[in-house]
């Protein structure tokens, strides 16, 4: 991972500072909520339904044993003995006092972590392909250009005020990890015919209450041109976009209000006014961000284990976590192994104290000091050898993360919905964990094969719902809670926006109709087709028809 | 009279406002300098500067600055405003006036300016603020010097992380 040097510490350590001061003031009362909440928010402290909440950055949700091991000590000491990990990548701390907020971001400050950006109408944590460095897909390692953005859009003078928050997704493999094109910029690396390296970049995706895929306005942007061409793309969206109306402003509005095609030229003419020496990085600086990933000492190993391949035909349950939670990785005689955090009884992306401790023995131990964080929610050990699988499984079976359901029905993408946020109008958690018992046969879950629901608790659209196979969305209907379905949304390299079932029905009838909708699927699938396939070819009809088959 | 920090060989220091801000609605006083809006200085400008008067011109964030290209050896500032301090727009006017444009005269925050935008303000080349919240010279430059590092380059001369490192 990246190495901070004394200036990325200092730099942190200055942020720290500067907070303790604006919380002495507000304690002091020298300083109103209505003045305090923009100082807040932009260190990532929300006023949420029963606490404050910190939302730590991790950056493109990479991490090493110390400092996966703070984080569980923080939870331990300031918070309820656990975490939640979101769906960009940030470990979100829901019981905080406010008057801890300054020793916790010294407490983060000392492993190189911070809570900047995290919030507020900016440049936030960019969300990056949890097996980058990894897995044999990708082109380039994507942790190289998500901190070169980092480092860019840190307290960026121009661009810390936009009209609403902004997310960046970086990728360098087919397989999209990140969901780039449903986010503020995606950028997906790709090499052109003569093998020179650059972006495909996207633009004006997003969810929310108007989701949109987003359109490509550069099929291939020279790589060394990244920071002059994204300063070109926040500067038309901080001149043009929107201010009047916050469900107006992100920079999706302003792409599908102009055109693709208009936005896309005014970004290049923006872009040729710009002078690109002092824009760019320079060459030397990228070289030294790239040398500042240390560099893994894999040993060289046959492709195959006899100790796993043994371990495997005497386990069924190692084999099956092996189905389903590891995946190959580039170097042979290593795979990468993928942390479940959706036991069925848990509450999507939480993680306790304890089991953030372990988490942090195994990559000490066995994958090379690195974790990573999901999008989907999850946890990642991306260098674990073969050998070492059997061991690493006992582990997290002893601590109740190897459930072997990574791509599955109960791999379930949940914001915190009503049971934490403030904004939300019904509860997400609890519709997650009656689906994934239901469920709960493994076999079952199995022969379903892939299939992502995804549940938001407000229109909001924090739970990716527009992007699930089946989304759920949770709304009011007159003071009671109700859950609108909806089908075939891809947040992946096929991406597309799930289109609404039919009516909305009550918390009791969710886990019965996706038993429907399940069912029509298995019955209609031909070959190898996954869920989302046999949609596409269907269409809603037969679906709705499962559904509401009572109804009529 | 309002109180003006200003910047200038790297040092903040309060200063006295000499020019008269004049809304749209108000007459143009006989004499001393003033600060217009754009529509205005486009239509009374000429006649101002002819007559040997000091005059800036206030841009809001929804104007474009580059409709005062021709014009900026002419004037004596121009004000930025901050309607609220969240509408960021400012920052990108500053930033083109001075880089794009070859601005050298001052060019002031006004509006919602508090001393937490101070470090953002001064990156993108504003050397005179109107603080909205009884900030100091003294305050706004703690506030401004509040970080030992920038990542970025800027319209200051502040050398980023990398030229450090270089």
């Amino acid at each position: 991972m990246y190495r901070y040097d004394a200036i990325d510490r200092e730099f942190v350590a200055d942020r720290a500072a500067e907070f303790r001061g604006q919380v002495a003031r507000r304690l002091a009362g020298e300083l109103t909520e209505d003045q305090f909440k923009p100082l807040r928010l932009m260190n990532g402290l929300y006023l949420q339904l029963h606490a404050y909440m910190l939302r730590v950055a991790i950056p493109y949700g990479s991490m090493d044993s110390r400092q996966l091991r703070r984080l569980a000590h923080i939870a331990r000491t300031y918070d309820k003995g656990y975490g939640h990990f979101t769906t960009r990548q940030n470990l979100q701390l829901n019981w905080i006092k406010l008057g801890d907020t300054p020793d916790i971001l010294d407490q983060l400050a000392e492993v190189d972590l911070h809570a900047i950006q995290t919030s507020g109408n900016c440049i936030r944590n960019v969300t990056a392909d949890p097996y980058a460095g990894a897995t044999a897909e990708e082109i380039d390692d994507p942790r190289v250009w998500s901190e070169v953005i980092r480092q860019w859009s840190t307290l960026h003078p121009e661009f810390s005020f936009l009209p609403r928050k902004f997310k960046f997704a970086v990728t360098a493999s087919a397989k999209d990890r990140t969901a780039a094109r449903v986010h503020d910029i995606g950028l997906v690396l790709r090499r052109s015919r003569d093998g020179a390296l650059g972006f495909e970049v996207i633009v004006g995706g997003g969810q929310g209450r108007t989701p949109y895929v987003g359109p490509t306005i550069r099929e291939h942007l020279p790589v060394g041109s990244l920071l002059s061409y994204l300063q070109a793309i926040l500067r038309v969206y901080n001149r043009h976009g929107r201010r009047d109306n916050i469900y107006k402003a992100r920079i999706k509005i302003l792409v599908a209000a102009l055109g693709k095609e208009e936005f896309a030229r005014q970004v290049e003419e923006e872009w040729s006014k710009i002078d690109s020496a002092p824009a760019d990085l320079p060459d030397t600086e990228l070289a030294r961000i790239r040398g500042a990933f240390t560099p893994l000492a894999f040993d060289s190993l046959p492709a195959r284990s006899e100790t796993f391949e043994a371990a495997k035909a005497a386990s069924p349950a190692l084999a099956r976590f092996a189905r389903n939670n590891v995946k190959p990785h580039k170097k042979p005689g290593y795979a990468i192994v993928e942390i479940s955090l959706k036991a069925h009884h848990a509450t999507p992306g939480d993680a306790s104290a304890e089991q953030m401790e372990t988490v942090a023995d195994l990559a000490e131990r066995y994958s090379l000091d690195d974790v990573r964080a999901t999008h989907e929610q999850n946890l990642v050990l991306p260098h674990v050898k073969l050998d070492d699988l059997p061991a690493v499984h006992g582990a997290l079976e002893a601590a109740g993360l190897a459930t072997p359901n990574i791509g599955l029905i109960s791999d379930i993408i949940a914001c915190p919905g009503l049971d934490y946020c403030a904004l939300a109008n019904a509860r997400a958690i609890p519709i997650a964990q009656a689906i994934a018992q239901r469920f709960e046969d493994a076999d079952r879950a199995e022969l379903i094969g892939e299939l992502k629901i995804k549940i938001s608790g407000c229109i909001n659209a924090c739970g990716h719902h527009h992007v699930g196979n089946i989304g759920i969305l949770g709304v009011d209907k007159k003071g009671e809670e109700f859950y609108q379905l909806s089908l075939g949304g891809s947040g992946q390299e096929d991406a597309s926006l799930a289109q609404i079932l039919g009516p909305g029905m009550s918390a009791d009838k969710v886990p019965d109709a996706i038993e429907a909708l399940v069912d029509t699927y298995l019955s209609a699938r031909t070959g190898q087709e996954r869920f989302l396939d046999t949609v596409r070819r269907l269409g809603m009809a037969p679906f709705k028809e499962a559904v509401y088959a009572d109804a009529h | 009279m309002p109180t003006l920090i200003k910047l200038a060989d790297g040092r903040f220091s309060a200063a006295e406002d000499v020019f008269t801000d004049i809304a749209d609605e108000d007459a143009i006083p006989a004499a001393g300098a003033v600060i217009l809006s754009l529509t205005r200085f486009q239509a009374e400008g000429d006649a101002l500067v002819g007559a040997g008067r000091t005059v800036g011109v206030r841009v809001q964030p929804d104007e474009a600055v580059e409709d005062l290209a021709y014009d900026l050896p002419r004037l004596a500032l121009v004000a930025v405003v901050f309607p609220k301090y969240r509408d960021g727009r400012a920052y990108t006017s500053a930033t083109l006036l001075r880089q794009r444009l070859g601005y050298g005269g001052e060019v002031r925050a006004v509006g919602d300016v508090l001393r937490e935008q101070a470090g953002f303000m001064v990156r993108c080349g504003m050397d005179a603020f109107a603080p909205a919240d009884g900030a100091t010279a003294e305050d706004w430059a703690a506030a401004a010097g509040r970080f030992r590092h920038v990542y970025q380059r800027a319209v200051d001369a502040r050398p980023p992380v990398f030229e450090e490192r270089g």
